[in-house]
């Protein structure tokens, strides 16, 4: 099942990505849980190249998931590959109706989030994590083990998916902070 | 010796602590327990000290004149060991009257004791995080009351056990 995902790209989607926007709390549909969805269905395929498209122009955005672009569903995409606290990475991919089935190695850090732009927040995530999932288009199951950055993203965006901010995991009442902005 | 409560809040600029904390020494005033913060722009410290008199402590603060102080006398009171169970509770949300009250009612209601809370605002989004001692076994029953209260509220809430790792 590893394979499919090595194998993976945004091209075999086979449409065309558009630009969404990205929006913020207090919007509804971050705080509900996505659908479950068809990994072949078009609309979903469609969105899947849609959140590739959204985050490839966003700056450092490391992932994106439905309910940031305003559909709940569950859908996301993951790219860290360039983020320097990243281990294993597994490239670019999007992944449909994604749990964590396997969680440990706890440990806190700092998150931020496009759709809660002006805040970051301590959270404790865990640092291996195995995620089911299954490839949008081909429907494909998916196993993947992975650690640290990514792993954060993963739980990240699978926590959007079920209707959950970071907001809701920090840990401790001075564990938010007003982002910095260094012009 | 006196143990005195403190406040000070002004326009946040440079060396507020520096000039503050250098009056607090030049009579004598023993910081203990402290926060200090920048809150939207105007800089806030709230402080135990002992040592000198109310009156010195606001004579020494008088010069600095852009900052609002008061001082008051207090009885010592040690920090009480929790009582219940550690527990964190986030509110998010548009912004909107009466979040913070509400809120903290109903916890006031479940006999939970609030030990730390921050709110902030950042454009329309509203953000509570509030550290609560509960009675033990009250959790649940809270839970359901809180999503009540964030339901008329049109807010999100999330009670959940605050972790406390020991090393």
């Amino acid at each position: 099942m590893s394979d499919a995902l090595a194998d993976w790209k945004p091209d075999v989607l086979g449409v065309e990505g558009r630009v969404l926007p990205v929006v913020t709390a207090p919007a509804a549909v971050l705080s509900r849980e996505g659908a479950e969805v068809d990994p072949a269905d078009p609309e979903i395929v469609q969105l899947a190249a849609d959140l590739v498209a959204t985050m490839r122009v966003s700056p450092g955005c490391v992932g994106l998931a439905a309910p940031q672009v305003g559909v709940g569903a569950q859908v996301f995409v993951v790219d860290v590959t360039q983020h320097p606290k990243t281990a294993t990475s597994h490239g670019t991919f999007v992944l449909c109706n994604a749990r964590v089935v396997e969680a440990s190695r706890w440990r806190p850090g700092r998150e931020g989030c496009m759709s809660v732009p002006d805040l970051t927040g301590d959270v404790k995530r865990a640092g291996r994590v195995v995620v089911e999932g299954v490839l949008p288009g081909t429907g494909e199951a998916v196993r993947l083990t992975t650690d640290a950055f990514e792993a954060r993203a993963l739980q990240h965006e699978i926590d959007h998916c079920a209707g959950k901010l970071f907001l809701d995991r920090v840990a401790g009442a001075h564990a938010v902070y007003q982002r910095k902005v260094y012009l | 010796m006196n143990e005195l409560a403190i406040t000070v809040i002004g326009p946040d600029r440079t060396g507020i602590i520096a000039d503050v904390s250098a009056a607090l020494a030049g009579v004598g005033a023993n910081l203990s327990d402290s926060t200090m913060t920048r809150l939207r722009g105007h800089f806030a410290m709230t402080l135990i000290c002992t040592g000198p008199a109310a009156e010195d402590v606001e004579k020494a603060l008088e010069p600095l004149s852009d900052l609002l102080a008061t001082v008051r006398a207090v009885e010592p009171e040690a920090d009480g060991a929790a009582r219940g169970e550690p527990y964190l509770v986030s509110v998010h949300g548009a912004d909107r009257l009466g979040i913070v009250a509400a809120v903290t009612r109903v916890v006031a209601e479940a006999g939970g004791n609030i030990t730390d809370l921050t709110t902030r605002l950042t454009g329309p989004l509203y953000v509570l995080i509030a550290e609560v001692d509960l009675p033990r076994g009250t959790a649940d029953d809270l839970a359901v009351r809180l999503a009540e209260a964030a339901g008329e509220l049109g807010v999100e809430v999330t009670l959940r056990r605050a972790e406390s790792d020991v090393l």
